[in-house]
């Protein structure tokens, strides 16, 4: 076994480039499978921790842009969405569960001698829901807490962990915690949620959203929000609750029939299916091109191995000889071309890690070479190799020995 | 299947017939045509006669390379025309050594390499496959050429690193065909003084040569003209 590999590797190296040549269309095939994973991998890990981060069939009204004489406005400057405007759609609209309206503002957090600038979010209790909130110390705010504008406040684990210190997050709890000067009390520490598109989600405090707008947020209007997160009660619902609150607004507003609407109605489950879909499209497209180049780099093999035989008639003929059976002939040949396309997988794995680490580095997408990635090129360089290889070693061992012998 | 008083090969209207051309037009050849012989276990045999004569032909057919059309070859008593291809695989590992014209020496192996390969198939460990190897090159005077490769040695030493692999898995048959036809008048000499020693070892040798002084050194010549044994002569 030893010695047949010994002989596979030397008869290898003896032509080296074409045995790296051969290698070539292996490595692409394998190359590109690796990248096609990592790619899609990383793709729906984002999306998985998007998804995570935003709920299940939400929705997000935003204020629209404005139009003035023929000059489109960016986002935001139409007119503003109030809390009215959120309770109404919590009440009004059938298909929507809850909704969670929100007002933020950049704040200097400051306990004790400890300070952390960071986001601090009004919310409504909603927003535990809709935005997947759990509590990791102490408890949520209550309605009452909403209703009364009372200054307490949750903090996220990042804020947490910067205020008090690794691991004693918990002793956060009841302390008086001074946002923009103004003192609340922390009732709770929010679970950690990670990262998304690199914002870091737990870097946050939030306070009851009658609080944040009466002390902490500046605005034109008493009751303005920056945005309304709305639940719907099911998957097939969305487009129901979308139509229900675009009319719904339109008519708070009294928006003239044929005139544009003056907020934005973005249906995120939507937009990441629809994401999810088009890297699924890369992934089949980039694994046509892989089978290709494994077919191809297969038949690479093939070829060179037939050739090989036909070069090596006469070392058959020794081999026979001196007593090889046929079975260590095709053994023979058929390790040469395994090695050739282990070996090509081999590479082609490492060509892809580098790939995909490039990919991340300079396209800026997240990519994850997966175990099973890796398992799934080894075993098919493994299969092309025996496949392919198998004729030529099949056909080396049927030679006669005196046939074999009498070749140049 | 008794092995009869030491007759170690026994051919019995052995026949091989080449086929050249197709359809209507095909031409049979008769390389062999009912040869009878047999040699016992210890002689020293020259298979004689000029090109065409069907000695080479024969020889094949005694190394088990080729198949007869028809007749027995028994070897050690036992019909070749039987058995599968593994089998004659392991005849020609353990019971024939062969020795080429040509030498057919691997070019990319060193001179033990070579001589080792036997045993490789034989399926012997390393360590003992590489002790028997160099023993086997110490038999043949080349121990000292052991790591040589086969294009750094001169035609003569060439021709004992084939003997030594034919030595090497203790067959008691070499087989040798037209061993000097490559080297010189001195070379030969040399090689067959040693294939000579190896027959009084008690090894069984037989030789296929057109040259008269080679057939010299062996005890019995075979005379083949036209695909027939033509004489059989004993010597003292």
């Amino acid at each position: 076994m030893f010695e047949t590999f010994k002989t596979a590797m030397l008869s290898l190296l003896a032509n080296k480039s074409r045995s790296m040549l051969t290698m070539l269309g292996v490595l692409i095939g394998v190359a590109a499978v690796i990248t096609m994973i990592a790619v899609g991998t990383g793709a729906s890990r984002q999306m998985e921790s998007i998804m995570s981060g935003i709920g299940s069939n939400v929705i997000m009204l935003m204020p629209g842009s404005n139009r003035q004489g023929g000059i489109q406005l960016g986002s935001g400057s139409g007119r503003q969405i109030t809390y009215a405007d959120a309770m109404a759609i919590k009440n009004e609209c059938p298909s929507v569960l809850e909704v969670s309206p929100m007002v933020s503002s950049f704040t200097q957090v400051v306990l004790g001698n400890q300070n952390w600038a960071t986001q601090t979010q009004g919310v409504t209790t909603g927003a535990f829901s809709v935005n997947v909130w759990n509590i990791a110390e102490g408890s949520f705010f209550s309605e009452a807490d909403v209703r009364g504008a009372t200054k307490v406040c949750l903090l996220g684990s990042t804020v947490a962990t910067n205020l008090m210190g690794e691991g004693n997050e918990a002793g956060a709890i009841g302390q008086s915690i001074r946002i923009n000067k103004v003192p609340f009390e922390v009732v709770g520490v929010l679970a950690p949620k990670g990262a998304q598109f690199g914002n870091d989600q737990d870097d946050v405090v939030m306070v009851p959203i009658t609080t944040a707008m009466r002390r902490l947020v500046r605005s034109q209007i008493a009751d303005q929000v920056r945005n309304v997160s709305i639940q719907v009660i099911n998957a097939d619902s969305v487009t129901a609750a979308m139509n229900e609150v675009t009319a719904l607004m339109r008519q708070r507003r009294g928006t003239a029939e044929g005139r544009d609407d003056e907020f934005t109605i973005r249906n995120l489950a939507q937009m990441i299916e629809s994401a999810r879909q088009s890297s699924q499209v890369m992934a089949l497209l980039l694994g046509a091109v892989a089978s290709v180049s494994l077919l191809v780099g297969g038949i690479g093999i093939m070829n060179i191995m037939l050739v090989s035989v036909t070069e090596r008639t006469r070392e058959i003929g020794i081999r026979m000889a001196i007593g090889a059976r046929r079975g260590d002939i095709r053994f023979q040949f058929l390790l040469e071309a395994m090695i050739l396309s282990l070996l090509g997988g081999a590479i082609g794995i490492l060509s892809g890690f580098g790939i995909s680490q490039a990919i991340t580095k300079f396209l800026g997408w997240q990519t994850e070479v997966s175990i099973y990635s890796i398992i799934i090129s080894a075993g098919f360089s493994g299969i092309v190799g025996i496949f392919f290889g198998f004729y030529p070693a099949w056909k080396a061992s049927l030679l006669r020995p005196i046939d074999a012998l009498r070749a140049d | 299947m008794e092995q009869t008083d030491g007759e170690i090969i026994e051919v019995i209207n052995l026949t091989k017939i080449y086929y050249s051309g197709t359809g209507s037009d095909v031409v049979e050849l008769h390389a062999l045509n009912e040869v009878n012989f047999s040699i016992k276990k210890g002689e020293s045999v020259s298979i004689m006669g000029p090109s065409g004569s069907g000695k080479s032909t024969a020889m094949n057919m005694l190394g088990c390379l080729d198949s007869p059309t028809s007749g027995i070859y028994k070897l050690s008593g036992k019909d070749v025309s039987k058995m599968s291809s593994d089998t004659l695989a392991d005849l020609r590992n353990r019971t024939l050594g062969f020795v080429f014209q040509g030498f057919n020496l691997l070019p990319r192996y060193n001179a033990v390499e070579n001589v080792e390969l036997p045993l490789v198939y034989a399926g012997v460990a390393s360590k003992e496959r590489r002790a028997r190897a160099f023993h086997s090159l110490e038999r043949v005077g080349l121990s000292n050429r052991a790591k040589h490769r086969p294009n750094q040695m001169s035609g003569g030493q060439q021709q004992r690193v084939a003997i030594a692999r034919a030595l090497v898995g203790d067959a008691p048959i070499i087989l040798a065909d037209e061993p000097t036809g490559n080297l010189d008048t001195k070379t030969s000499h040399e090689i067959m003084n040693l294939l000579t020693e190896l027959n009084n070892e008690g090894k069984t040798v037989i030789i296929v040569t057109h040259e008269p002084d080679i057939a010299e050194y062996t005890k019995r010549v075979l005379h083949f003209r036209d695909g027939k044994l033509e004489s059989d002569e004993r010597k003292g």
